[in-house]
């Protein structure tokens, strides 16, 4: 490394303004199937300014421009994406139109990234000690043992475990929650005086999300930094920032104080944001005989040494929701396959509609096949991008009900209509559809084999909150008119408030709490029922500190 | 047991049974040769009795099977018989031209791979510019000209034109080096030439795969140097499938130089092979066959030793 490369600590003052971004205009060019390149613009005139040790919150769904924008923030264009008209001014430098040489004295060193998979942006094979100081010892001119003492300094404040020894570790010895801290270490280390975090509690479960995030927001108080915290959830930004901005379709909608966004919107999308979840759902008694009755089920992969799922009971009404709530690893996906047949338990019966079901999935009729349909959460994967809607909703009345020609076009027709899409989607491909609109494909696929049951496998989690309300509105519109159940999987809490009539809580493999939604969801709480609960973000200030103080248990970490 | 250790028992093991399955298809290989062994040794004008005689005393006669096992045990035990042209001891015989091949070999490998490598990461570096296109444009040719040919290429116009090298690679016992160096110095440009080209582009598509990675992203956000990046973050993690195709260029390298040895008269196993088997020397060519059997075998083994280490997953369990 040259010693030109080295960009010595000199801190701008508190107060003083860091970040000012005028009339940011991004680009890109978009190849859609089958027709000429097109210029699409990203972001279009936004501006915001920054001073040192505040934190400006950006939010909005996704294609809102969020992370291009705070990518503009290091003059960086993820995918091919330029930059191509505006101000990007950082510590009093136009970074916008910079060199390459320019861009790497700022880059790592006074503008630092965390992103949302921390699992997939640390380098497998090398070790994190050596990840976290690289820019502090490359081009902070700080010496190894120096830059070490530092990391670990940063560790302990975020509080990891072991903090003198896990940076001997590698990525995959640690867990997903200890990583994205971590990585909050290493971005915090070269001592910068702008870190963007992108969505870094996103993929962590909701119990492990408040350490995160209230780690995060100490170490961003403590170091005295400026942040821009990007995010999709309205609840999660406003206890880390002290000022909001509302973009959509890469326009900002709405910028102001975090108390006046959360308590006194003046634009109608953002109080959409706001009040999310406006579904009702009335609770029904179960009524007659169970559809699907799972008894004492304990099951494990084969090469594992402790089960996955453990004497694991619960039982579904006809035209009923039954949601299945936990962290990743609990569980939850297991049960799942153990009841399509795709993992033969070790101990217990699946009994369906009156016969017990065979424990291997060739041991089951077509019938068996047909009445318990399943829908994924990747609904872009679960689809062969090579077939037309109308191919992959006509298959299984091909398969199940030997339908051909008009016939089937004509109930691929009607079926288009009960999921709210309309005929003119049989012949688009699944690469032209958003991924809400493919999911209702996934959705009507499923209905097509008239099944009694549908598992839903964290359906709405990779959607944007206003897509996933409607895919939910959908499918309880379907549950009233098909009388079918539902087993829905998901890590969700409100999702869970908005669609089931009873609920299994489940914990390391065992349900910890069943019953009727009315009596799962009121106390006296088990402990891990009560953590779970109380790591749902509620949209008020001050919120993260009471939990954080009133917690009886520890998270796992996931 | 480490899960390493037993990984690598486990490779060994497999690599000894196909071995042995290697060894069949090379002695039911020799059998089914059209021709006869004492036909070939005494002429066309040998009389039926001489033949008779003759196979007895070479064991023709015998089961084939008790004849597989004579040679099995033998050649576990170091013997791989006598040639029966002139009578040689076979072990003996080899082991000076197997020296000579893996000297070539290594020579050639010692150029090949660290260049290979080389620009492999200058192509990743300048992908899609002129430095890229020239790397493989160059390469592509080189592999793509059959190494005969290449061979009396180079000849032409560095032996014959220049008088730089030798056009015949001769080496013998007492030579330095530097002479030996200067004797082989064509067939390990030829040898390179050859397989430069698929390692080279197995290194660029392995790397540029990586380079796809959110981690990569990250280096780059650091504000790291290019070349930093792909050394440092990307190359690591492209070991294994660049490892394997090293491997089996080495494999090549020593077994599959038969025709550069022969266009530059080098003494070397593949020059004994193609005498040999034109002479219908059964047991020399069965002796040739399991001992490349045995390295192509074993580099496999390397290789997959070597992508199993290099993963830091299975190096360092949870």
């Amino acid at each position: 490394m040259n010693d030109d490369e080295i960009v010595p600590v000199s801190h701008v003052a508190e107060g003083e303004t860091l970040l000012e971004i005028t009339g940011l205009r991004i680009e890109a060019t978009a190849y859609p199937p089958g027709e000429p390149p097109q210029e699409i613009v990203i972001v279009d005139g936004v501006s915001l300014s920054l001073k040192k040790g505040k934190v400006l919150g950006l939010i909005g769904e996704s294609g809102a421009g969020k992370s291009t924008i705070g990518l503009s923030s290091m003059a960086y264009g993820r995918g091919g994406v330029r930059l191509t008209a505006g101000d990007i001014v950082l510590n009093g430098q136009e970074i916008r139109a910079a060199g390459p040489g320019v861009l790497r004295r700022l880059r790592g060193k006074v503008v630092t990234y965390v992103a949302q998979s921390a699992a997939a942006s640390f380098n497998p094979s090398r070790k994190l000690m050596d990840q976290v100081i690289e820019t502090t010892v490359a081009a902070r001119g700080v010496s190894r043992s120096q830059a070490e003492a530092r990391a670990v300094t940063l560790f302990r404040k975020l509080g990891l475990p072991d903090p003198e020894r896990i940076g001997k570790r590698y990525p995959h010895q640690v867990s997903g929650g200890q990583l994205q801290r971590v990585m909050t270490a290493m971005a915090l280390c070269p001592e910068p005086e702008l870190v963007i975090f992108d969505e870094p509690t996103t993929a962590l479960d909701v119990t492990t999300q408040i350490d995160v995030l209230a780690a995060i927001k100490e170490a961003i108080a403590d170091t005295g930094v400026a942040a821009l915290y990007i995010t999709h959830d309205l609840a999660v930004v406003a206890q880390v920032s002290d000022e909001i901005m509302v973009l959509r379709h890469g326009k900002m909608v709405e910028h102001g104080t975090t108390d006046q966004i959360i308590n006194a919107p003046r634009e109608n999308y953002t109080r959409d944001l706001v009040s999310v979840r406006s579904i009702d759902h009335e609770e029904k008694a179960p009524v007659g005989e169970t559809v699907l009755k799972v008894e004492g089920i304990t099951a494990r992969y084969s090469g594992l040494k402790r089960d996955i799922l453990s004497d694991v009971s619960v039982a579904l009404h006809p035209g009923q929701t039954l949601a299945v709530v936990g962290e990743s690893g609990s569980g939850k996906s297991t049960l799942a396959r153990v009841i399509t047949g795709l993992l033969p338990p070790s101990a217990g019966k699946v009994t369906f509609s009156g016969r017990e079901l065979s424990p291997a999935l060739n041991g089951r009729s077509r019938d068996d096949l047909r009445e318990l349909q399943m829908i994924y959460q990747m609904a872009d994967v679960a689809m062969n991008p090579r077939q037309t809607v109308k191919t992959i909703i006509g298959r299984p009345l091909e398969f199940y009900f030997g339908m051909k020609g008009k016939q089937r076009d004509a109930r691929v027709a009607e079926l288009l209509e009960e999921i709210e899409l309309g005929q003119g989607f049989a012949d688009r491909y699944p690469a032209e559809l958003s991924g809400g609109q493919k999911q209702r494909v996934c959705i009507a696929r499923a209905l097509a084999a008239e099944p009694k049951v549908i598992i839903c496998d964290e359906v709405t989690s990779a959607l944007d909150p206003l897509v996933a309300d409607g895919i939910l509105k959908l499918l309880l519109k379907l549950q009233r008119e098909e009388d079918v159940a539902y087993l829905f999987i998901t890590h969700d809490i409100a999702t869970v408030r908005a669609i089931a009539d009873s609920i299994a809580v489940m914990y390391q493999g065992k349900v910890q709490r069943y019953g009727p939604k009315s009596e799962v969801l009121a106390p006296p709480f088990d402990a891990y029922t009560d953590l779970l609960l109380s790591s749902v973000p509620e949209m008020r200030l001050g919120w993260l500190e009471e939990v954080v103080e009133n917690r009886r248990m520890e998270s796992a970490g996931h | 047991m480490h899960p390493i250790l037993k990984f690598v028992a486990q490779r060994i093991a497999l690599g000894l049974v196909l071995l042995l399955a290697a060894s069949v298809l090379i002695f039911a290989g020799t059998q089914i040769l059209p021709g006869d062994v004492a036909q070939s040794i005494l002429g066309q004008s040998a009389t039926e009795t001489a033949l008779a005689n003759l196979r007895a005393e070479l064991g023709l006669n015998e089961p084939v099977v008790s004849r597989y096992f004579a040679w099995l045990g033998g050649a576990l035990q170091g013997d791989l018989g006598t040639a029966l042209t002139n009578g040689q001891d076979i072990a003996d015989a080899m082991s000076r031209r197997l020296g000579n091949t893996l000297f070539l070999a290594g020579w050639a490998a010692l150029i090949s791979v660290p260049l290979a490598i080389i620009l492999g990461l200058i192509a990743v570096r300048y992908n899609g510019r002129w430095p890229d296109r020239l790397i493989s444009a160059v390469t592509l040719a080189t592999v793509s000209v059959p190494e005969f040919l290449l061979g009396y290429i180079v000849m032409f116009y560095l032996a014959v034109q220049f008088r730089w090298f030798p056009s015949v690679s001769t080496v013998y016992d007492g030579m330095t080096l530097g002479a030996k160096l200067n004797a082989i110095a064509l067939p390990v440009m030829v040898l390179v030439m050859v397989v430069l080209g698929h390692m080279m582009r197995m290194t660029r598509a392995a790397i540029l795969n990586v380079m796809q990675s959110a981690y990569v992203e990250t280096a780059e956000l650091k504000g790291l140097r290019p070349f930093t990046i792909i050394w440092k973050h990307a190359f690591p993690n492209a070991i294994a499938p660049v490892v394997n195709v090293v491997m089996l260029n080495m494999a090549y390298l020593v077994v599959g130089v038969v025709v550069v040895e022969v266009v530059f008269v080098y003494p070397g196993m593949g020059q004994y092979l193609v005498d040999h088997v034109a002479k219908r020397d059964v047991p020399v060519v069965q002796a040739c066959g399991l001992v490349f059997a045995a390295i192509y075998i074993g580099f496999n083994i390397l290789a997959d030793v070597i992508a199993i280490v290099a993963n830091p997953r299975l190096r360092h369990p949870r």
